[in-house]
């Protein structure tokens, strides 16, 4: 009788279904509504920004995996989200070419160099937004009308600008963001157009209402921590209502604060990722409100009408340290010890 | 959810709910099959110091007679579970490793193969030590897994006591039924073992824990306690590994067995039902542990099920009477698939603490899958019941900083219950790592 090939292995002898592809690709899932309600609001220039900065970020990716001689890691899905969310970050008539360069630099410094997935302390896309703010300060506060009349047959004129030129002003084009507006010329903040999202704006950050949804999604599919968007949101909120109850005047309300800008976006997408946030159960809650608080005080108090993006990567930044005050207190052991 | 359960007593904190597969075999009642012809009796198959074989080649035994004694106080005897001749005393594969010292029977063919040995005994005239003394011999180990010596569990040293004696009826590894049976076919038998126990350690009050996926088993249970005795039955939530003595001491007392330390340091003795079960069978009538009950299962298994059998039975003469596959490759495992141990022959026999034989055929998918980068998502945090960081023990592993793990991250509070391993995304064998960075820290000390 021929025995049966037996396997020897170390238990467990079972696994629980789901995968880093499964988590990856629910993510994307999650971002495709995102990314057609802003082409939705910004027409034909969103979708070449998205799929210029999505394919500047699979093309770098693939490049480094060469050189570093790995194989392919395209089949993980994380770098469609990084090139994705780095579209969403930028403004809708951003011009292709300083797109593929930011989306190049994002993976290839924000990822890349550090080892690939799971091994980049910041949000690759994020590293990549900093960057263009720096290299690309006029392009980069250009914002343009949502819903314009022509958006589905041309392209904004600044979106083909010859590569390394920069985009003369078109003012029939132009509009202010209501962060911008409210920051640089005292305009009042309507919370309830903020939630259903038809204002100028990042081709992503427009309708708060629509990323809850999608982040709902992704939490029920396992692929989200619903901690870090929570904690994050509610640090905002109360950050906010403590100025707001302070100087009713002068700051917008908390209502406001919370459904504008890219707070929404980043909370629920970018901050959420998983890499870049403490592993540490508590760690995550502290990790959050950090984010909120930083947010509002970066936007009320900063150069700049948003500080999200500085909140995250700061946040980033912290999570080491973060994780080594929560390390969780082992079963039969007392607080303070061992740890 | 959780939290309502954690609130009321009813669980732990952390763990996992993994699908049970126990309708495979719950239903089947406990069933004998036939004595094998040959039966190997490896003389280290409990916790602590071998036995010494008492026996020669060639001599005759009849069932229940000793053929090995226990060599000293942290030691078992081992009985004969045939009547039959024995064939050898010599090394022979067995779970733990190619070679260890075994007594093998021939099974005395057409023989009734009735219990011919016993020295029944009074246990209410016995005091501890003669107790402690009495149920040494019956050669009784756990039978949840552990084989740690029934009597050494029961022997509180001095200056330690015991208020508690906790009854562990979870059985939460996937698949196995055996406990679960027992207590729905024997509660008089568990009770009476119950009582046995309390009177060894002298504890005022008992607590069986059973998963709320055994609602007949805690009836049957409920139903043999009188109305004045200090025996409760209390149903704790299916989840993975409330079968853990800490885990159930926190469950049902709120008390946490220090690190490092063993539950009579919180006035805990923990034993399992079908233990328990045993002691009461064995030790009044003076009898030894020669057949334990094993649930048979696993999708390879032809007709899975509870099967009463003697200790040393050969791993192959159980399938080849149940019907396996034997086409794929496949996992033959001892205990649970969650902690059991995969054995590298069928001539392996059934060993004192073997609960379970899963015959698991390794579906392609689960043959290719290797492991990727952590993405840090923090599921193992919240999945392991310690409350360890085993992400950031896997980094320490993969850089092999053995020592860093254990000092800093606290590697020996990890009981080895693989919920790590199990919801990692990313294929990390961590529980694996940690059990290796474990075994080079013994040695380095050593």
């Amino acid at each position: 009788m021929t025995p049966p090939r037996i396997e020897i292995k170390s238990s467990p002898h079972i696994k629980r279904a789901g995968s880093v592809e499964q988590i990856m690709r629910t993510v994307v899932v999650a971002l495709l509504p995102v990314c057609a309600f802003s082409v939705y609001h910004f027409g034909l220039s969103a979708l070449a920004l998205m799929a210029t900065t999505t394919l500047a970020c699979v093309l770098t990716e693939q490049l480094f995996n060469r050189l570093s001689g790995r194989g392919s890691t395209l089949g993980d899905y994380s770098t469609v989200i990084t090139g994705l969310l780095l579209a969403l970050t930028l403004p809708p008539g951003f011009p292709l070419w300083m797109a593929a360069v930011t989306g190049f630099v994002g993976v290839a410094l924000g990822k890349a160099l550090f080892g690939g997935l799971g091994f980049n302390p910041f949000n690759p896309a994020l590293i990549g937004r900093a960057f263009a703010a720096a290299a690309f300060p006029q392009a980069i506060s250009t914002w343009t009308e949502a819903g314009h009349p022509a958006r589905f047959t041309e392209l904004l004129p600044s979106t083909l600008t010859a590569p390394f030129t920069t985009p003369a002003p078109v003012d029939a084009y132009t509009a202010a963001t209501p962060l911008g507006q409210w920051k640089f010329q005292g305009a009042e903040l309507q919370a309830w157009e903020l939630f259903t999202g038809m204002t100028p704006g990042s081709a992503g950050e427009t309708s708060a209402l629509l990323i809850l949804l999608c982040g709902l999604f992704m939490v029920a599919r396992g692929a989200m921590n619903w901690r870090i968007p929570a904690a994050i949101l509610a640090s905002a909120f109360l950050t906010a209502a403590a100025f707001y109850a302070a100087d009713p005047g002068h700051f917008p309300t908390p209502w406001a604060v919370l459904f504008s800008g890219g707070l929404m976006l980043g909370a629920v997408f970018m901050a959420s990722d998983m890499v870049g946030s403490p592993v540490t159960p508590a760690g995550v809650w502290l990790y959050g409100l950090l984010i909120g608080f930083l947010a509002i005080i970066i936007r009320f108090f900063g150069g700049q009408p948003e500080g999200v993006m500085y909140a995250i990567l700061l946040g980033n930044a912290a999570s080491p340290l973060i994780e080594q005050i929560t390390q969780p207190r082992p079963y039969g052991k007392r607080k303070g010890r061992g740890a | 959810m959780e939290l309502l359960s954690l609130l009321r007593g009813r669980t732990f904190r952390r763990g996992v709910e993994a699908p049970e597969y126990k309708e495979l075999t719950a239903g089947q009642p406990i069933r004998r099959l036939p004595f094998a012809p040959r039966l190997v009796l490896p003389l280290d198959q409990h916790f602590g110091d071998p036995a010494r074989a008492l026996v020669r080649k060639g001599q005759e035994v009849v069932r229940g007679e000793p053929v090995a004694e226990a060599q000293g106080p942290r030691s078992v005897p081992i009985h004969a579970p045939v009547t039959g001749v024995v064939e050898d005393v010599e090394l022979m594969p067995t779970a733990r490793g190619p070679k260890s010292r075994a007594v093998i029977l021939r099974t005395a063919p057409g023989d009734s193969q009735a219990v011919r040995w016993s020295r029944p005994c009074d246990p209410e005239r016995l005091g501890t030590a003669e107790l402690i003394e009495a149920v040494q011999r019956t050669g009784l180990v756990g039978q949840g897994g552990a084989a740690f010596p029934t009597h050494l569990k029961l022997s509180i040293p001095d200056g330690h006591a015991v208020d508690t004696l906790v009854v562990n009826g979870c059985e939460c590894e996937p698949y196995l039924t055996t406990d679960h049976r027992i207590m729905l076919e024997q509660p008089a038998l568990v009770l009476a073992g119950v009582r046995l126990a309390m009177q060894t350690v002298g504890a005022e009050r008992t607590l069986i824990g059973v998963e709320d996926n055994k609602p007949d088993a805690i009836a049957a249970l409920r139903g043999q306690i009188g109305a004045d005795e200090p025996i409760t039955v209390r149903a704790v939530k299916s989840k993975y590994p409330q079968g853990s003595e800490k885990m159930l001491i926190k469950t049902l007392l709120g008390r946490e067995v220090p690190s490092g330390g063993l539950p009579f340091h919180v006035g805990v003795v923990v034993n399992n039902a079908g233990t328990l079960a045993q002691l009461g069978h064995l030790l009044p009538r003076g009898e030894g542990l020669i057949e334990r009950v094993v649930t048979v299962s696993g999708p390879g298994v032809d007709r899975p099920g509870n099967y009463r059998v003697p200790i040393g039975t050969p791993l192959r003469a159980i399938l080849e009477a149940v019907g396996y596959r034997e086409d794929d490759p496949s996992r033959i495992i001892l205990g649970g698939p969650m902690m059991g141990n995969t054995v590298a022959s069928l001539d392996v026999p059934i060993t004192k603490g073997v609960s379970g034989l899963l015959v698991m055929p390794q579906a392609a998918e689960e043959v290719v899958a290797s492991s990727q980068p952590c993405i840090r998502c923090g599921r193992c945090l919240e999945a392991c019941p310690v409350g360890l960081n085993p992400a950031e023990l896997g980094r320490l592993a993969a850089n092999r900083q053995y020592q860093a793990m254990e000092e800093r991250f606290n590697l020996n509070d990890c009981f080895e219950c693989g919920c790590c391993s199990y919801v990692c995304p990313s294929n990390i064998p961590l529980v694996q790592y940690f059990r290796i960075a474990k075994a080079l820290n013994r040695e380095r000390k050593s």
